[in-house]
């Protein structure tokens, strides 16, 4: 009787590739990814290749010339002599504006919206039903378009507040006007500021830095830095004698008067809007074309999020709420202490889907002439300079990282509020 | 080696893609209709009627362009084309000519690489306030907010000429002229800035016209007309000598009411004789039919004609013919000659 012992030895073929299924899958997968690959680079070919042949090769170099034209909302300045990537750069600001703003009032309507959906009282839950259905039902431009023929059909425009028999006045003690071409909100100015530091002398990428909102950052961080020394040492007094020492005078004091002291220093005061000439002067302008993107994008998105809210809420079970109530917990508070923290782990995730769909659905701006990165960058440098690849190719680049920057942060406080297994 | 044979394969289809645009003409020819863009809706200059049909100034040149390639005027499909995307509808090919009240600059003709085929309309940026405004120039507009449709060199002008005045204003983008028109009755502008016949045309909407005046500033020279790609220079020909021939027609007293008669034989004027196609052969030369000019002119008659219909004084709109008159009666419209 023999045994084997050994399998016998077999040598690598060629057609082993095809025929052995140890090899076979790897062979398909190395197929697809070259048939892949030369499709890509068939494209990409394709493309310069007509490119060239209608003269107009890839070239970056027109971010260097001077754009010519002007923008209305500029959070840096700038003038129709500076460059096109500087009119990319304030584009790519008021974008970032409005998007924070939309996802910042987006999560308080949908969150309030997503709660009291779930209200006990019949009427609320209804109306909010309405609403959710309303706007996540109708396209985003739409509502975009609305907002702002709502403003500028139904507000009056500056010049109703001229004259002796103005039709319109200033709101909140005249210090607010709300006009069919925005609405003027007093400024903070100061008659003793320290200035600016300008950074990055005259190049495209320069910007100011007020020395007087760094003062007040720093005094203020001051501030929170003594009141939490404070509280620790409350702290360590509780611990030690079971007495806790008042400290809200000293938290209170501390918030209140460095910063005061401070203003007062730099001459802070309201600078009010004025009519004179055409406009209101003075104060700060938040354009129609702002507040109607802005209304639109948190009104439609905050459907969906009280939609996510709503979901996250019914996702914990029912048992956790009579637990906190057998505590003897109010309504309130079991919402705020025990349901909220742990819906939150459900929320998260789709809610950052839709912060990243707010920030992409900005690029609707141009519908109602908000001058974001489509606008100036896809918008008239695109036809003034007619790169219309290169132009969209960045502005794509620009979009791809606002939204992973927006998936970094999210996914950095997912990790930090999603439960803990040890 | 066998890299290179694929790589090479991909060149070839790549130039093959490349040069398909070369032949227009055989385009359009195949597909039975030429592609014009058009502006969205500019009344007297392009405008769909009440039955839906377009019709206005620069409409009137797509339909003579089809009536000398097709031998039929209403074989045209209208692409309405905002100021942002005209150029990147020509340059894909969606379009194959361009008739959109566009101003003639180096850039766009050197940098876009479109050929401009002539100036159908001299024109010039203006603006439009509201009478009760009560200014008289432009130079009075500082920190007005100024409504402009965004894309256009009106944006560039708008910006030089309140710069160089050392004056502010408050720039609104807007895509279209209809946004433009709501916005400005409105209120939420004070100002409309665009082409001077623009705003002719637009004024001419309104239901008081009366109430709104254009300010004397003409700031710049906006030279308008129909335009194609660069690279295939036998369509621009045809494109350029069907406006001349318009233009011509009009020196020469061809209208549409005269040129069957005309063309039924050779007459007296040589130039007539070449133009109709009774004498020498300049419509083969084009690759066309030698009478290709007759069917353009009777189409919507001949370029005088066709101005005081759609936008002449005659018309809501009611433009003067100033530097657009034949420059015969001391205006710039001037055609080289038909030999």
């Amino acid at each position: 009787m023999t045994t084997l012992t050994d399998a016998p030895k077999v040598t690598f073929r060629l057609s082993m590739l095809i025929y052995d299924t140890r090899y076979r899958s790897m062979t398909i997968q190395v197929v697809a990814l070259m048939g892949f690959m030369l499709l890509a680079a068939w494209l990409i070919n394709n493309t310069l290749t007509n490119l060239a042949t209608l003269g107009k090769p890839i070239d970056f170099g027109f971010f260097t010339d001077p754009a010519g034209y002007d923008i209305n909302q500029r959070l840096l300045d700038y003038n129709s002599r500076d460059t096109h990537l500087r009119a990319s750069l304030l584009g790519l600001l008021n974008t970032l504006v409005v998007a924070v703003l939309g996802c910042i009032t987006a999560t308080i309507i949908g969150v309030l919206v997503g709660v009291l959906r779930l209200s006990n009282n019949w009427l609320i839950a209804r109306i909010m039903t309405v609403y959710v259905e309303m706007f996540r039902n109708v396209p985003v431009l739409l509502w975009i378009v609305l907002a702002m023929a709502i403003m500028i059909e139904s507000l009056p425009a500056p010049k109703a507040f001229r004259g002796d028999n103005a039709t319109a006045s200033m709101d909140l003690f005249d210090s607010v006007a709300v006009t069919n071409r925005g609405v003027y909100l007093p400024e903070a100015l100061f008659s003793r500021g320290l200035g600016n530091v300008h950074v990055f002398g005259d190049s495209s990428l320069r910007f100011d830095v007020s020395r007087d909102l760094m003062a007040i950052l720093i005094v203020l961080g001051a501030s929170i830095f003594a009141i939490r020394w404070n509280n620790r040492r409350a702290h360590e007094i509780q611990d030690a004698t079971g007495e806790r020492p008042t400290t809200w005078h000293f938290t209170f004091g501390l918030l209140v008067v460095p910063t005061g002291v401070l203003l007062a220093l730099l001459g802070f005061h309201f600078g009010y809007p004025e009519l004179g000439g055409y406009n209101f002067k003075g104060g700060t302008h938040l354009r129609n074309s702002l507040i109607a993107l802005w209304l639109a994008l948190s009104l439609y998105t905050a459907a969906f999020i009280a939609e996510i809210v709503r979901g996250g809420i019914l996702a914990i079970s029912q048992g956790q709420s009579e637990a906190a109530g057998a505590l003897g917990l109010r309504q309130n508070r079991i919402m705020g202490l025990v349901v909220l923290p742990q819906a939150l782990r459900v929320i998260i995730p789709p809610l950052i889907s839709n912060y990243l769909n707010l920030t992409k659905n900005s690029s609707l701006a141009i519908a109602v002439g908000y001058m974001d990165i489509t606008g100036t960058l896809g918008g008239i440098t695109m036809n003034q300079t007619g790169r219309e690849l290169e132009c969209i190719l960045l502005l794509m680049l620009v979009y791809l990282t606002i939204s992973l920057s927006i998936s970094g942060v999210m996914n950095w406080y997912n990790n930090k509020v999603k439960l803990v297994e040890r | 080696m066998k890299k290179s044979v694929i790589l090479g394969a991909l060149t070839v289809a790549g130039l093959a893609a490349g040069a398909a645009n070369a032949a227009t003409v055989d385009d359009i020819t195949a597909r039975g209709k030429l592609n014009c863009g058009v502006s969205t809706g500019l009344v007297g200059f392009a405008a769909p009627d009440a039955a839906g049909i377009w019709d206005g100034f620069d409409v009137a040149v797509c339909r003579a362009v089809a009536a000398a390639v097709l031998g039929d005027p209403m074989a045209v499909e209208f692409v309405p084309t905002t100021g942002k995307t005209r150029f990147t509808a020509l340059a894909s090919g969606e379009v194959d000519m361009l008739a959109r009240n566009t101003t003639w600059t180096f850039s766009r003709d050197v940098d876009l690489k479109f050929t401009f085929i002539g100036v159908n309309y001299y024109d010039g940026q203006g603006f439009m306030v509201p009478k009760d405004l009560g200014i008289s120039s432009a130079t009075e507009l500082d920190g007005a907010t100024v409504c402009i449709q965004t894309g256009t060199t009106t944006e560039l002008n708008l910006a030089d000429f309140f710069r160089s005045n050392n004056i502010s204003y408050e720039p609104v983008p807007i895509e279209t002229n209809a946004e433009a028109q709501q916005q400005y009755l409105a209120g939420a502008c004070d100002v409309y800035t665009t082409d001077a016949s623009g705003l002719a045309a637009t004024r001419a909407t309104f239901e008081a016209p009366g109430d709104h005046v254009l300010l004397p500033e003409i700031i710049s020279k906006e030279p308008l007309g129909p335009l194609v790609r660069h690279g295939d220079d036998a369509w621009g020909d045809i494109v350029r000598w069907t406006l001349n021939a318009l233009i011509t027609a009009e020196e020469l007293g061809v209208t549409s009411a005269n040129v069957a008669e005309m063309a039924s034989a050779a007459g007296n004027n040589p130039e007539i004789n070449r133009l109709l196609g009774t004498e020498g052969n300049l419509g083969e030369m084009l690759g066309l039919n030698s009478d290709w000019a007759v069917g353009v002119i009777s189409t919507s008659g001949n370029y005088g004609e066709i101005f005081e219909k759609n936008i002449g004084e005659a018309t809501p709109i009611g433009l003067a013919r100033g530097l657009n008159a034949q420059w015969t009666d001391g205006g710039l419209i001037y055609s080289p000659p038909f030999r």
